[in-house]
């Protein structure tokens, strides 16, 4: 079946005329039909546009002259970046009609590329929470448990991956918001370096830290995807003019002799027994393969989520200052003047989590506050991007648990605090701007998937990948699939 | 139990300044949430950065420079296109002056 294949599987296929992407583009929009009401992973469908981008590609693949890997590919993109014509809502009521008048330059890419975009992926409304609950929409369910959460903010898109409802897709990461859903569905997820990718036509959260990534069924499509969408962007003046390697070429290289960090405070009470063991289990699978590993500290990791809860919120009250009700989305109607006009409109439109956020960030950047939380914040964060260059003095990856548990029920968790420490491994790495990816590295006794989190230097997405692939190899927790019905 | 981190009257006053209309019930639960997210983002208090620099992004970077080459900007009515009210090549907004 060609849905279950991965990217790199499916363009052998393209490339030795077994399928065209024309009969892969149907087979995946036949699947989303049958079982996204199920999973609740699309926000929107762009059947005729992914059926015309198909046959496009067919043609070139007829003339003999396709246009690299991911030509004829079906894809699916996080409703937070922006597609030209088609609805980009980031699942929020604000934004419910928006239809942008340009693409996101990664989607530009992977349209350029030859992609097909089967449509756009629920999440979290603007990208704020850990299990698309937050969604103003409805929540998508986990394809290996479907009472429990997929993860977030980008659970469309791990969950679309993890039932292959797309081959591959986009997500983005502030604070593990790809990372943490991969792990919860059992696939791969990439946050690169901040900089790596263009934020050109991300609807920003926090500037500071958000990024563009990919979500695969293995190792090497999320380096096929990276591939495709890194590099510098005259739109985007945050991305970082520097070389980008061959990824797919360093992949198999494996990891003898590489240096893995296991950070003592990453292995604390409040992880759960099973992830722990899935976790030290890895590390030996690795040091089997040869990597050398030796503790690192990174002393300054309980105060990564303070000091991030005061950040994100802070850029996030100024980000979302841009939804007024005039240029674009929801108006509400009936205001005695300006300012009520722009209150109502924003306390209809925003969702509960979206408020608590511009209220924590509003509030820690107000008069009198600034210095004690927003000031205090950012010198924290000079001590968390320290840690890890002291860190990476020693070695040459980092490995820990990319949660601290597995996907939880939904409704499981009202506390919004309770719910943020979901994200306490993942935050450090976009404080420090660093690139972390999510590999399957095993199961619980109930069947739900386990995340082994691999961190490399800056703009080091290369070792990462390959001692992710290493691990991989040497593994076959991906090849699992949750047993959901087949059309 | 220790003083509230945070008042009605400042939950009042923060929504005012970030335009966003609360009603009483939300106000309340609000302020609750606020109140431990506050006091969780207290123990950054522990931490001595004492003549640690602030970073405000993880990528060194100032003052990105750029030829000013004149180029085409997104068309006029792609960017009215989406606005909830209009007036011609104008957005319209509720009335600001009084009369």
């Amino acid at each position: 079946m060609l849905t279950g294949l991965s990217v790199h599987e499916l363009a052998g296929r393209f490339r030795r005329r077994e399928a065209t992407p024309t009969q892969a583009a149907r087979a995946y929009l036949d699947r989303v039909a049958a079982l996204d009401p199920k999973v609740k992973a699309y926000m929107t469908v762009t059947a005729d546009r992914a059926l015309a981008q198909a046959a496009a590609a067919d043609a070139r693949f007829q003339s003999g002259r396709p246009l690299g890997l991911l030509d004829g590919i079906p894809l699916a993109i996080k409703d937070v970046l922006c597609t030209r014509g088609i609805r980009t809502t980031c699942s929020s009521r604000i934004l419910e009609n928006f239809v942008p008048p340009y693409d996101a330059t990664v989607v530009a890419k992977l349209l350029d590329a030859g992609a097909v975009i089967l449509g756009k992926l629920n999440m979290d409304e603007f990208a704020m929470g850990s299990s698309t609950e937050n969604s103003a929409f409805f929540t998508t369910r986990n394809p290996w448990d479907l009472a429990r959460v997929p993860g977030g903010s980008s659970g469309g898109a791990a969950a679309a991956v993890a039932a292959d409802l797309a081959a591959a897709t986009l997500g983005t990461d502030t604070g593990g918001s790809i990372r943490q859903p991969a792990a919860f569905c059992g696939r791969v997820g990439l946050k690169p370096t901040y900089g790596r990718v263009s934020r050109y036509g991300l609807v920003a959260f926090a500037s500071s830290l958000d990024q563009v990534g990919p979500f695969g069924k293995d190792v090497r499509d999320a380096a096929l995807v990276l591939q495709a969408i890194a590099g510098h962007d005259p739109m985007d003046s945050t991305s970082v003019d520097v070389g980008v390697p061959d990824y797919s070429a360093e992949l198999e290289g494996g990891v003898k002799g590489l240096r893995i960090g296991i950070p003592a405070e990453y292995f604390i009470e409040g992880l759960d027994p099973e992830v722990e063991a899935a976790v030290r289990a890895a590390i030996e699978t690795l040091r089997g393969l040869g990597a050398e590993s030796q503790s690192v500290s990174l002393p300054h990791t309980e105060y990564g989520l303070a000091a991030y809860y005061v950040i994100a919120p802070a850029e996030a009250s100024s980000n979302l200052a841009r939804y007024d009700g005039v240029k674009y989305g929801l108006r509400v109607p009936g205001a005695r003047d300006l300012i009520d006009m722009y209150s109502r409109t924003r306390g209809a439109g925003f969702g509960a989590e979206v408020k608590r956020r511009v209220m924590l960030g509003t509030y820690a950047l107000s008069a009198g506050y600034y210095d004690a939380y927003y000031g205090k914040a950012l010198r924290v964060r000079t001590l968390v991007q320290r840690d890890f260059q002291r860190a990476f003095e020693r070695v040459d990856v980092i490995v820990a648990p990319t949660t601290p548990g597995v996907a939880f029920k939904m409704g499981e968790r009202e506390d919004p605090l309770q719910m943020y420490l979901n994200d306490v491994f993942t935050i450090p790495v976009n404080l420090a701007g660093l690139p972390g990816v999510s590999i399957p590295a095993g199961f619980t006794q109930t069947g739900l998937p386990i995340g082994l989190q691999v961190i490399g230097k800056a703009f080091d997405e290369a070792t990462v990948l390959r001692a992710a692939r290493a691990y991989e190899g040497a593994t076959s927790w991906h090849e699992r699939k949750p047993e959901l019905a087949t059309p | 139990m220790s003083d509230p981190k945070i008042t009605l009257a400042e939950v009042e006053q923060v929504a005012r300044l970030a335009r966003l209309a609360l009603t009483d019930a939300e106000k309340e639960k609000m302020r609750r949430e606020l109140d431990g997210i506050l006091t969780y983002i207290d123990k950054l208090r522990a931490v001595d950065t004492e003549g640690v620099p602030p970073t405000s992004r993880a990528v060194p970077m100032t003052n990105v420079m750029r030829e000013d080459e004149p180029k085409p900007s997104c068309p006029r009515e792609d960017m009215l296109a989406n606005a909830p009210d209009r007036a011609g090549e104008l957005f319209r907004v509720p009335k600001i002056i009084e009369e």
